[in-house]
């Protein structure tokens, strides 16, 4: 487990200063200049040696993503795009770097850009993060304010401006190119790749878009070093990463860990353990809804890493867990993610539109048992009829928290339907409510 | 997917003009983005509008004719401004209460008792279903989805603000207290720092709090 030396987010519980001169004794924006004075490639190289996948779901390899930025300027200006959107249901990591460590982001923010040759960064922050905002906003002033950023920028000769930009209450706008759509003042409607937005993203100029942690690592590892962080984790799954636990634990809480260490000792030191003892478990949805989630015997041993959850069918997500204990009613848990998504489709694609709200209403009649068996088969026939089918990845996190629950707990969903029809009488079709067959026959 | 409702007959006003607060919040705003791409600062004006109207009429809400006026001063088409303000669920298109309680029943925050929030609510302001507003005028509730606060659920956001760690008893207090003119507070309503496990700091505990007075 992480000792407090390897930590990056030393102020994450808000227990310090804040504001830049707290941010100052904890180690940010010392040596920045020197960081900037090593050169672009030697930046990137470093980040892609660092082995840091990005944190906010994908877990691309995020010192490969620069690189992806052209070489040259042809004219257009490059921009760095940070994703704050955190809108993934469980997940609240990146509000505690936003007004605990904005100093880290800001900082991290200026490297980045200087490294893919950007002089604006903008950062999109979900509307809701108003508070959150404010305590960024107050650090890019503080920083404008000691010459760290603006013009020439730490004393560097490259000029960086960084602005804030808030969301309004969409949950898509999490998706990178319909962030951009949104920051261009549209509908947050995802877009066709390619282009990527690395060739062509906001304003149609070249564009990186990262999510908060991910960047706001950045100067930490480049201080000190690719070796010490790639020496934290396991291969592949190199370093920390901030995690949350919610739901039935004692302790719901968000902490930063060592990537690769197994759940149960998360769930058991940082979360207090499951309400009611381990043996009370049912359940753990490891990484934000639109992972498929682990039953308890799976949660016995599994390591808590990009590639340990990926081989039991699910994934790291953004490394927040939603922890069930027995009480819980599965199916309803799975149901309030349905109800979510089809809130949350942008209406773009018909398969996700019209899916999630059948996949919604089907869910709402399994919690009752108001179904007949065969109709198990067809709702994860429906969602195999959406996922993959749509632009972006909504229509498939729609369908795989079904899809799990249908692989998982599959009995459960057998037995509601059985004991709704033993309740309500007979063999016929139920999928109507009794009351309204009655009343049309 | 989900749109913004219209608001009824008849409480449309017949003209919306920015107070000198709102211009230069705009001003602000649009030395943002390029000149050419003004088009980006829709949701901003939006909510300035909507801040506005909150100031002056206690019901923070974007009118119609509100959204002309910012079409106009970003060159948009009207159009372009009222499918942004009818697809993003922060903007209210119909007038709300002078307060906005917005609960939070996605899957973390219904674990751990949002039910009991959302009942707490409408048996405090007489409210009989998400959507509409107290007969006073003073709440209006809304269901919201994840607001990103999961570790601190169930979650109760009152206008700008998240209150943290609630039950029910907790949150027919918190609007008592809005009901008699206070704000209380925002964060866990219980003994926790911030998203700190309850009970103190697990981690990081060596580090004695240097914050200076005052700081939230």
């Amino acid at each position: 487990m992480l000792q407090d030396k390897d930590r990056i987010f030393t102020n994450l519980y808000g227990q310090n200063d804040w504001t830049l001169a707290g941010a100052r004794a904890r180690g940010d924006w010392d040596g920045t200049a020197d960081i900037l004075a090593r050169g672009r490639d030697a930046i990137i190289s470093e980040m892609k040696a660092s082995g840091l996948r990005g944190r906010g779901g994908a877990g691309f390899p995020t010192g490969v993503k620069w690189s992806f930025m052209p070489r040259k300027n042809d004219g257009r200006p490059h921009y760095l795009v940070i994703n704050g959107d955190e809108s993934e249901p469980g997940t609240c990591k990146d509000r505690e770097i936003l007004r605990h460590d904005p100093h880290k982001l800001v900082e991290s923010a200026l490297i980045a850009s200087f490294a893919m040759g950007a002089h604006a960064a903008y950062i999109y922050i979900r509307g809701e993060f108003y508070n959150e905002a404010m305590h960024l906003q107050h650090a890019i002033d503080e920083a404008y304010a000691a010459g760290l950023i603006g013009k020439n920028a730490c004393g560097s000769g490259w000029d960086f401006d960084f602005y804030i930009h808030r969301g309004a209450g969409a949950y898509i706008c999490g998706e990178e190119t319909a962030l951009l759509e949104s920051l261009e003042g549209k509908k947050g409607q995802p877009r066709m790749k390619p282009p990527f937005p690395a060739a062509m993203g906001l304003y149609g100029c070249p564009t990186t878009v990262n999510n908060v942690e991910s960047i706001a690592v950045s100067a930490t590892i480049l201080r000190r070093g690719a070796a010490w962080f790639s020496g934290l984790g396991r291969p592949n799954n190199a370093g920390t990463k901030l995690m949350a636990i919610s739901g039935h634990v004692n302790t719901p809480c968000v902490f930063e860990e060592e990537l690769g260490v197994p759940m149960k000792e998360l769930i058991e030191k940082h979360g207090g353990g499951v309400r009611g003892g381990w043996d009370n478990l049912l359940a753990v949805i490891p990484g934000g809804c639109s992972v498929p989630m682990l039953p308890r015997d799976v949660c016995d041993t599994v390591l808590m890493d990009y590639d340990s959850l990926r081989a039991e069918g699910s994934g790291l997500g953004t490394g927040c867990m939603i922890v069930m204990d027995r009480s819980t009613d599965i199916i309803a848990a799975i149901a309030r993610f349905s109800k979510f998504f089809k809130h949350e489709s942008c209406g773009q694609c018909t398969p996700c539109r019209e899916g999630t709200g059948w996949m919604m209403r089907i869910m709402e009649r399994m919690v009752e048992g108001r179904a007949e068996i065969e109709e198990i088969d067809m709702l994860e026939q429906v969602t195999r009829q959406v996922e993959g089918h749509t632009i972006c990845a909504l229509g498939d996190a729609a369908a795989w928290p079904i899809q799990g629950l249908i692989r998982r707990f599959r009995p459960v969903m057998e037995e509601r339907i059985h004991a709704y029809k033993a309740a309500h009488g007979g063999t016929r079709p139920v999928q109507v409510p009794v009351g309204l067959v009655e009343a049309a026959e | 997917m989900s749109v913004q409702p219209n608001a009824p007959e008849g409480v449309e006003p017949t003209h919306f003009e920015f107070d000198h607060e709102s211009e230069q919040q705009i001003a602000t705003v649009l030395a943002k983005y390029p000149p050419e791409r003004k088009a980006s600062g829709v949701l901003p004006l939006l909510y300035v509008v909507q801040k506005q109207m909150g100031r002056q009429t206690g019901s923070a809400w974007i009118p119609r004719v509100a959204m002309d006026v910012v079409a106009e001063r970003l060159e948009m088409a009207p159009i372009r401004v009222y499918e942004v303000a009818t697809f993003y669920l922060m903007f209210n298109t119909k007038p709300i209460g002078r307060y906005h309680l917005q609960v939070c029943t996605t899957t973390s925050c219904w674990l751990r008792g949002s039910d009991d929030v959302t009942a707490a609510c409408k048996a405090a302001t007489g409210i009989k279903a998400f959507g509409e507003t107290s007969a006073d005028g003073l709440f209006t509730l809304t269901e919201v989805e994840c607001l990103g606060a999961c570790a601190n659920a169930p979650i109760l956001q009152v206008d700008d603000d998240y209150y943290e760690d609630l039950d029910g008893p907790r949150t027919e207090e918190l609007i008592a207290a809005l009901r008699r003119g206070e704000r209380p507070r925002p964060g866990p309503t219980i003994d926790r720092l911030n998203a700190a496990p309850a009970g103190g700091r697990k981690v990081l505990v060596d580090d004695v709090a240097r914050k200076p007075q005052g700081q939230g």
